[in-house]
């Protein structure tokens, strides 16, 4: 048996497999197929400071390999998690971390705040894909597509949040290494990536979009290369730890990112697939470790 | 709650009903858990690598003598088609049961269940539990023609079956909701689950009548497990998950034109 446990900055994990946020509600609807402690983290839920209906349905098209969902945020509040879902979770001895969003600076700080109040939340993993709805600039664009935004948005958070706050990157953008730099000097301690990559599936025979919002994010193997690959070049390129996550089904897939730079991973759409896929991963790394020999998960990180 | 599992079940018949419709069944050599009427199970397709996510299909019937779960599919795409394919001894990956069925069963109610296409599927068992709870179903199957009409002999292990076929080639000609039967019995409530224009009209005969009813929806899913938030129903408390609160709603919660 391999030593599994890895840092983020402050945060220990005691193995490299977290859930993507999103994928795995608040973990709690996965308990009857994981033993939930065995995961290194549990991302939830996004979360943002107002109650958020999402976007109409019907949110979600399936793609050979994947599949590209529009649920567009929907979650209770911050202050709703606060009373009514922390107290569920808290005692579950891993790592339950809450993913946050926001639409102004001012929600994400606003959020960021009450998290910090929640003593067992050791980390918030802030999702900077959310449209900037400041009333000048911005113009809906996310804040993580600009170096700038993303930045600020970073910046703004951080005075207000003492604990591990770990950076989710967007893909749809030219030059994500110069984003990952960006939030690295506003503060950040391990940047994330990627999130959803933009696009779109057409119902022929109504010949209309098959999402509401007409385009969606993908996810799922169909995305492993690209996040790979983007996961590579930010690992190089900054000095926090990034978590690698896109695609992953398996543990083949969680041990190419760790070699590509990943100190960690998540696991997102494939808990679909498989309920029970999280523990598997991190089984299928320990055999891979003692198979070629190595004590730690530490010596393969980022070894290509 | 009912204890989800993960489970690799046997293929023991692969029944084609008609063209368009296969009964699978499946067995396991350890009994099979505890299912409850107007539940489903999200079925693992294998060896079609354009169908990534899992299907969900209703629990059709569970056959406690054979260990059986039965499953009637219709064949509407790719991922369905390829389930056709299987033949016996075959092993499918099913995760079950999920979401809520319908109401529990109260001794002595005469309940109407009104089902249509693929829909007549969660009514048989809850047909069977009904009957050993002590109430009274009464089933109301409506389909294009009779070829569509399935499992009529099962049905009628359970209680009365009134039919309507749109060519008038089986039972009343027409739509469920012009059913004699509406009209010469009573019901306490109504259970239905079919294609959505035939819950919306059920629906509205329901609300007119003054008869408490439920639909059991189907709305397009992709964990099955309240986790992804993409199989929502706009009702009077917001977007509720199918798969999770549902898939049996009261039809005062949702907020369809009745
Ligand atoms: C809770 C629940 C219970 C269900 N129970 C049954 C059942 O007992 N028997 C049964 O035959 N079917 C049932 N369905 C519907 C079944 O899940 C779909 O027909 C199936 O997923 C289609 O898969 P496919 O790959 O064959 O079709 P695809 O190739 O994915 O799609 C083909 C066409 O089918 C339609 N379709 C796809 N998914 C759905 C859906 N969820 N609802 C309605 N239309 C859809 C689409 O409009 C599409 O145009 C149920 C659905 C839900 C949500
Ligand atoms: C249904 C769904 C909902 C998601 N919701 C969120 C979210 O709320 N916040 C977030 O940062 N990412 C969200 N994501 C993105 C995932 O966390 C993840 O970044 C992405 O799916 C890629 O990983 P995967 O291929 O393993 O799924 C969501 C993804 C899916 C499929
Ligand atoms: S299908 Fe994922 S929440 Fe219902």
């Amino acid at each position: 048996m391999a030593d599994l446990s890895v840092k983020l900055g402050g945060l220990e994990l005691k193995n490299p497999v977290m859930t993507a946020s999103g994928t795995f509600g608040y973990g709690l609807e996965f308990a009857d197929f994981v033993n939930l402690e065995e995961i290194g983290g549990i991302i939830m839920k996004g979360t943002t400071i107002e109650h958020r209906e999402g976007n109409p349905y019907p949110r979600m098209a399936e793609i050979p390999m994947g599949m590209i969902n529009a649920v567009g945020m929907q979650n209770k509040g911050v202050h709703y998690f606060a009373e009514n879902i922390y107290p569920k979770v808290k005692d579950i001895d891993t790592n339950m971390i809450v993913n946050l969003g926001g639409t102004t600076l001012e929600s994400y700080v606003e959020c960021a705040k009450v998290v910090n109040g929640l003593d067992k939340i050791p980390a918030i993993e802030l999702n900077i894909s959310c449209p900037n709805q400041r009333s000048t600039g911005g113009g809906g664009m996310a804040w993580g597509v600009d170096p700038v935004s993303a930045a600020e948005v970073v910046e703004a958070v951080r005075k207000v949040y003492d604990k591990t706050l770990i950076v989710k990157l967007t893909p749809n953008v030219t030059d994500i290494v110069s984003i990952a730099k960006a939030v690295e000097s506003a503060g950040a301690d391990a940047v994330s990536l990627i999130n959803t990559v933009l696009g779109m599936a057409i119902d022929i025979e109504k010949q209309k979009p098959v999402i509401s919002t007409k385009t969606g994010g993908m996810s799922g193997p169909a995305v492993k290369p690209l996040a790979l690959r983007m996961v590579w070049q930010v690992a190089h390129a900054v000095n926090i730890p990034v978590v690698g996550l896109g695609g992953i089904m398996k543990a083949e897939d969680a041990i190419e990112f760790l070699l590509a730079g990943a100190t960690a991973v998540e696991i997102g759409t494939a808990n679909f697939v498989d309920p029970a896929v999280t523990v598997k991963v991190a089984k299928g790394i320990n055999e891979y470790l003692d198979r070629k020999g190595y004590k730690s998960v530490n010596e393969i990180i980022g070894l290509v | 709650m009912v204890k989800k599992h993960i489970l690799d079940l046997k293929v023991s018949a692969n029944i084609k009903m008609n063209d368009k419709f296969i009964l699978l069944k499946l067995t396991s050599g350890e009994k099979l858990p505890e299912m409850l009427p107007g539940q489903f199970v999200e079925v693992r397709v294998d060896g079609n690598n354009d169908v990534f996510l899992r299907r969900p299909i209703s629990i059709n019937f569970v056959d406690e003598e054979t260990n059986e779960l039965w499953l009637l599919i219709q064949l509407v795409g790719k991922g369905t088609r390829t389930l056709a394919k299987l033949t016996e001894g075959d092993m499918v990956n099913v995760v079950l049961p999920l979401g809520n069925g319908f109401s529990p069963v109260v001794k002595g109610e005469q309940v109407l269940l009104i089902g249509g296409g693929a829909g007549t599927a969660p009514l048989l068992l809850y047909g069977k539990k009904l009957v050993e709870g002590g109430a009274v179903p009464t089933f109301l199957l409506g389909a294009r023609s009779a070829a569509d009409v399935l499992e009529l002999d099962e049905f009628k292990k359970y209680g009365d079956v009134y039919v309507t076929t749109e060519d008038g080639s089986l039972g009343e000609k027409g739509f469920v909701t012009n059913h004699s039967v509406l009209t010469s019995q009573k019901f306490t409530r109504i259970s239905t689950c079919g294609p959505k224009p035939m819950m919306v009209s059920v629906a509205k005969y329901a609300k007119a009548n003054g008869v408490k009813c439920e639909a059991s929806l189907e709305n397009m899913m992709a964990c099955g497990l309240g986790a992804c938030l993409c199989c929502v129903e706009n009702t009077t408390e917001g977007h509720l998950c199918v798969c999770k609160d549902g898939p049996v709603f009261n039809i005062e919660k949702l907020l369809w034109q009745i």
